[in-house]
């Protein structure tokens, strides 16, 4: 089992979020991340998955997708080639005496704060699931009130677009 | 020119556009603008049926009769609903079908209104695609689109759901000239480099085989792939979806693989060296446990879906294609390697095949109280009514023995749940197939659990003219779930008794239905009864069998186990040849 991140390019159409999330629960795959928006393109939505499977299941999840008639086109981004980045928002409590302690933390890892209350502050933070979940564990100590977190997006390295890519995901004979 | 009419009359003329020429279905309140412009189309015939799931089916039977697509009509909610299950089957065994639905009207979806039912997301993962329409003027398009769907690429049932508001909302009737479908390019052509690779693996193996599905039938490569096994003189199996595909009397087949399979198509797949894959999926009915079937093959997967291709069992040569593409295809690829001097000698597999042929043939006992044998009749139907007959079957023991010992020669001649396995498929089925081929002969083989199912479409035969014929296998159970209750738990036979050799009397419910009803308990009233029913054509007929209920369906595979441990009768294992493993 490993960590993939599939960017969907999908007609933007009524029921087509229902359509891929179906297709996985029914198959029997878990998303462990789905953020989905509009693209360059009108009428053209993206979205970006991430799911845990070992490669077998990750070539038949494809295959299933790319069966769907609303789908147009379907790119594995991988770690090496490709920038992810997903922004989670924080509460963490804080008061006068730790406020400072937690300030250097959201400093260190070059995170925002974006609201302060009596007794906690919100932290914008912005980075790869790894680095997200490291800044998670040091902050945990103080006091981790509420998460919410936009999934991960993700874009190939380099100037060519997924347009401009080969879907050689979907088929190993083509 | 534009003219605008009304979005029922506009799905009406799309119908006609689509060349439809037959629709079974139900009037209700969402559908009913549609019934009325319907009344008045001079190309479009609707059968009234009696439930849904008949509408659905009877498509189904209609398109695996004429390889065209089968279109069936429904209200919303529960009309929509009783559709539900002749789709997943469709879905399983790649039918072409469009099913319509009426919708309540845009404004009230969401509200929980009568007869509100999301059929669209219900059917998301049964369908090939489905639409939710709620203009008039987007209906043309829908249809369309839909036909292209099903009937393309793998077929499979397309459902358009349509609002009541859009069907009585008017447009301008524009009937697309194109298809923009931007997600949906069915590879149908092979890679030459594959096919190049495919007919050199092809020549160089000892021990292959032909392992044929339903793939074959749906893109009608019969004749290419009969072309082929006699160029190559390799084994051909055909699985439950593929029956007809190749000719039984043929010399080099081995008959019906998997869970009730031969002892010789099972022996050849899992002693093979090759694995020849035509549009069949693995289906772990024809695989036993996956871990230990054919364990020493190669295997070239020809199929148009790319998804099944690796799904169950890794392909050395994938080939993503139509078959009869594909097939026609390597037919060249293979001469040029035959003239080239590759080829690999066949007679010890042959030696080995033909031995297990002769020693486990497929067959019977008598039952030794004097009743009816089960197997016995089907056997006969199979020789009177011959083989340019169309057999429809629902799910069970007797689908199995109609599979087993009818004998098919032609395609498109046995029709079958196979995947989904839907109890009750026959009789609509059945009707479906005489109104696709009218100048054939249909008979239904039906068990009396099935047979209670959906026996009601009988009405819709007599009224509509459709004479049908029906053998009902009648052993007053639920015979293979008995069968299982026999091996698996210790013969308590929870919930199988149907009592049906006295309730319901068949040959009166024949009767009531306006068909002729015979009974026969005895074999030697079979022949008598069955050639009887092949004169009578001014109404269906159905012959009440009752037979022996501990008959057995034989060889089997137990569920769970590998196909090395194929059963040919009860506790006897064949002998494998030393050597071939």
């Amino acid at each position: 089992m490993a960590r993939h991140t599939l960017s969907i390019l999908v007609q933007d159409q009524p029921g087509v979020l229902a359509r891929i999330s179906a297709l996985f629960s029914r198959r029997g795959y878990n998303i462990e991340s789905l953020a989905v928006g509009t693209t360059e393109t009108e009428g053209v939505s993206r979205m970006t998955v991430v799911v845990n499977v070992d490669a077998h299941a990750l070539e038949q999840v494809t295959k299933q997708l790319n069966k769907l008639i609303n789908v147009l086109k379907i790119v594995e981004l991988d770690d090496n080639t490709a920038i992810a980045r997903e922004l989670m928002l924080i509460k963490v409590k804080a008061d006068d005496h730790t406020r400072s302690k937690v300030l250097e933390l959201v400093e260190l890892f070059r995170a925002k704060i974006v609201d302060v209350g009596g007794d906690a502050v919100t932290i914008e933070a912005t980075g790869s699931i790894d680095k997200l979940e490291a800044f998670l564990n040091v902050l945990a100590p103080h006091g981790i009130k509420e998460i919410v977190q936009s999934g991960v997006v993700a874009l190939a390295r380099g100037g060519r677009s997924i347009a401009e890519r080969s879907n050689k995901n979907s088929d190993r004979s083509q | 020119m534009s003219q605008h009419i009304t979005g029922a009359q506009s799905l009406v003329k799309s119908l006609e556009h689509a060349d439809v020429e037959v629709v079974f279905g139900i009037p209700g309140g969402a559908i009913l603008p549609v019934y009325d412009p319907l009344m008045d189309s001079p190309t479009v015939r609707h059968i009234l049926v009696r439930h849904e799931q008949g509408a659905g089916h009877a498509a189904e039977g209609y398109a695996s009769a004429s390889n065209r697509v089968g279109v069936c009509l429904a209200t919303s909610g529960p009309g929509a609903t009783n559709l539900v299950t002749p789709i997943a089957d469709a879905h399983m065994d790649s039918v072409p079908m469009v099913a319509i639905t009426g919708q309540v009207p845009s404004a009230f979806i969401g509200s929980d209104a009568f007869q509100e039912a999301d059929i669209r997301g219900i059917t998301m993962p049964i369908t090939k695609h489905n639409y939710l329409v709620t203009r008039a003027e987007d209906i043309p398009r829908a249809i369309k689109e839909a036909f292209h769907l099903a009937s393309s690429g793998r077929p499979g049932p397309v459902l358009v759901d349509i609002t009541k508001d859009a069907l009585q909302a008017s447009a301008e009737f524009v009937w697309p000239s194109h298809i923009d479908l931007p997600g949906y390019k069915p590879t149908t052509k092979p890679h030459g480099r594959q096919i190049k690779e495919a007919a050199r693996m092809i020549v160089e193996s000892h021990r292959p085989v032909f392992y044929v599905g339903g793939g074959v039938i749906r893109s009608q490569g019969y004749k290419e792939l009969r072309q082929l096994a006699e160029l190559t003189g390799i084994p051909v199996v055909t699985t439950l979806m593929a029956r007809g595909a190749f000719p039984d009397s043929h010399k080099q087949h081995m008959g019906m693989p998997g869970m009730h399979g031969t002892v010789g198509a099972v022996g050849a797949l899992q002693k093979a060296d090759l694995l020849i894959v035509l549009g069949a999926r693995f289906d772990d009915r024809v695989t036993g446990k996956l871990e230990s079937f054919s364990p020493k093959s190669k295997v070239i997967h020809i199929d148009i879906d790319p998804a099944e291709i690796g799904k169950n069992r890794y392909a050395d040569i994938p080939i993503v294609s139509d078959v009869r593409e594909a097939i026609s295809q390597l037919i060249p690829a293979v001469t040029a390697e035959f003239d080239a001097g590759n080829r690999a000698d066949l007679t010890a597999w042959w030696i080995t095949l033909n031995h297990w042929r002769e020693t486990y043939p497929l067959g019977y006992d008598q039952p030794s109280d004097g009743t009816l044998s089960p197997q016995y009749v089907i056997e006969r139907l199979g020789k009177i009514a011959g083989p340019e007959t169309i057999y429809t079957a629902g799910v069970g023991q007797h689908q199995m023995w109609a599979a087993q010992f009818i004998g098919y020669e032609n395609p498109n001649t046995w029709l079958n749940s196979g995947g989904l396995g839907t109890m009750g498929y026959s009789i609509p089925a059945a009707m479906g197939a005489k109104v696709g081929a009218p100048d054939k002969t249909v008979w239904a083989i039906d068990g009396d659990g099935c047979f209670q199912m959906t026996n009601q479409e009988l009405a819709t035969c007599t009224i509509n003219d459709i004479p049908i014929k029906v053998a009902l296998i009648n052993n007053a159970s639920l015979g293979m779930v008995r069968q299982w209750q026999n091996l698996f738990y210790n013969e308590r036979y929870s919930n199988t008794d149907l009592q049906s050799h006295s309730i319901p009397d068949f040959v009166k419910l024949a009767d009531a239905y306006g068909c002729h009803g015979i009974r026969v308990t005895k074999a030697e009233e079979v022949d008598k009864a069955i050639e009887k029913s092949m004169e009578t054509n001014d109404a269906p007929v159905v012959i009440d069998f009752q037979v022996h209920r501990d008959a057995m369906v034989w060889p089997m595979v137990a569920a769970g186990t590998g196909n090395d441990e194929i059963q040919f009768a009860r506790d006897l294992a064949p002998q494998w040849e030393r050597g071939d493993d």
